[in-house]
């Protein structure tokens, strides 16, 4: 008797499946995901989550977040980060306090494992979401990520 | 009344004029075997076009659209590229069985062409042993897959012809009986006599339930025929490379691909000339304009082949055991049965007649 309800739960199992890839078939011209690449470049936008490029955003006032902590640059488990600091004098405490002068990002050597902006505690790096990423020559790759001029943010480092 | 009927009378009556008799009919034989050859060429390469656009709808992609309109030029691009390719092989291998391997496959699956009448009046050879030729014909194929992998002289294509050779001998038995259960009604193997017996009714409504075992029978080893997925133990990447063809490059590698396509769609054309009443139309709407049964033969047949695309995209694949298990515990006794049930109903006259 177990070998003819294998036969009927055989055919409703395959039944079944052809079902659901039946209703992926009919929607199918509403949700291909394909993207046609060089076509849709202008409106082609990449998902929250992908990984194109580690940036430092700055806000109007060209204030960023980092406080020269250099956490990520020991995450880095491939030496992507390099940060050039030094210490300045604050205008409120007059006491010496370290700043970034350069936060130095090699995209060519990063992959995109994200342990720096897990490592950052103020948030200041996060992931872009730009997928061009190209260049005729390597040392574009090499990308300085604090504007000039920028300081840090007043009450981060509290 | 018919057209094409008449323009070839026209031409018959022409090349009688010019030549003697014998000569005539050798004349009309290579025309016809040239028209059929060009026409299921192209029909070929649509197939592996329409199998990449369901394959692409299936997975929620878009599929080929770049060549021509659509991409309905993409095929011929690609064959146009093979035949232009070097014809490469192992030094080693056996050069005449090897050159001979792809022609046994293609002959044998046009040759399963010539049958099938198209509609009344379309039909290259109306043979009254025709379900017989086309079994006879279909197993010929796998000669050509054997001698393919056996002589390139690779232990990968050497195993895949072998499980090929291994999968098509098993399942052509439920082809054969599956076909054997509608033969039961039919009570003639000549295509055209079945296709008279369904002016009452498409054979699998009036074989009603056995008819639809048989069907459902006829679709699972008609796909493992094939070779097509969830059945394609021939090519297991992983495993073998591509199987029996790996081997072959260029024009000789098109052949094994155009059979396998060809045969796809022999085995739908096989179950819509058995179960689906051929060229006749449903309920006999279109029965004053013979012509238009080429449209219905295509359009059952094209309905078919994409259950087999269906299937392919949606069933894992099967191990070999689990192929022969399924062929040998399964399939083989329900159709011995099925064959009974079907004699039953044809001996107590069960059949749904309109």
């Amino acid at each position: 008797m177990s070998y003819l309800s294998e036969i009927y739960n055989g055919i409703k199992t395959l039944l079944t499946g052809m079902s659901v890839t039946g209703k992926y078939f009919l929607n199918s011209r509403k949700g291909a995901i394909t993207q046609q690449y060089p076509d849709n470049r202008d409106t082609l936008k990449m998902f929250e989550r992908f990984r194109g490029e580690v940036v430092m955003p700055h806000d109007e006032k060209n204030e960023h977040q980092c406080t020269g902590c250099q956490k990520c640059e020991i995450a880095c488990p491939n030496g992507t980060i390099e940060i050039i600091w030094d210490r300045a004098i604050d205008e409120d405490t007059g006491k010496k306090k370290k700043k970034i002068d350069k936060h130095i990002y090699h995209l060519g050597m990063c992959t995109m494992c994200g342990l720096c902006i897990e490592a950052c505690p103020t948030d200041a790096i996060k992931w872009a979401q730009n997928y061009e990423n190209s260049v005729y020559d390597r040392t574009q790759l090499t990308r300085v990520l604090n504007k000039p001029g920028s300081k840090v943010k007043a009450g981060i480092e509290d | 009344m018919n057209i094409p009927l008449s323009i070839a009378n026209n031409i018959h009556n022409w090349l009688l004029n010019i030549m003697p008799a014998m000569a005539v009919g050798i004349i009309e034989m290579a025309l016809i075997a040239l028209a059929y050859l060009t026409l299921f060429a192209v029909l070929g390469l649509y197939l592996v076009l329409m199998e990449r656009k369901v394959a692409a709808w299936f997975q929620l992609r878009i599929g080929p659209n770049r060549v021509g309109f659509h991409g309905l030029l993409q095929t011929m691009a690609d064959a146009l590229k093979l035949v232009s390719k070097e014809l490469t092989g192992t030094v080693k291998a056996d050069k005449f069985l090897y050159n001979l391997a792809p022609y046994f496959v293609i002959i044998s699956s046009l040759m399963a062409l010539a049958v099938f009448p198209f509609t009344k009046d379309l039909q290259a050879f109306d043979i009254n042993i025709g379900i017989f030729f086309l079994i006879a014909i279909s197993s010929v194929g796998v000669i050509g897959i054997l001698l393919g992998g056996w002589s390139s002289n690779n232990k990968f294509a050497l195993i895949g012809a072998m499980r090929s050779g291994v999968q098509t001998i098993s399942y052509e038995l439920s082809i054969g009986l599956s076909l054997l259960t509608m033969i039961l009604i039919t009570g003639s193997l000549q295509l055209s006599e079945i296709i008279e017996v369904q002016k009452n009714g498409w054979l699998i409504v009036q074989g009603h339930i056995p008819a639809i075992i048989a069907f459902m029978i006829y679709m699972i080893a008609g796909t493992a025929e094939t070779n097509r997925a969830p059945f394609d133990m021939v090519e297991a990447e992983s495993e073998l490379g591509a199987g029996f063809h790996t081997e072959y490059s260029g024009m000789k590698f098109a052949y094994f691909f155009l059979a396998e396509f060809i045969n796809m769609f022999i085995i739908a054309a096989i179950a819509t000339t058995v179960f689906f009443g051929g060229w006749l139309s449903p309920f006999g709407i279109t029965q004053s304009i013979p012509w238009l049964g080429v449209f219905w033969f295509l359009a059952k047949t094209f309905v078919l082949v994409f259950l087999m695309m269906w299937f392919r995209w949606t069933f894992p694949r099967l191990r070999v055991d689990q192929l022969l298990t399924l062929e040998w515990k399964y399939l083989l006794p329900i159709n011995l049965v099925n064959i009974v049930i079907m004699a039953v109903i044809v001996w107590l006259n069960f059949t749904i007649q309109f």
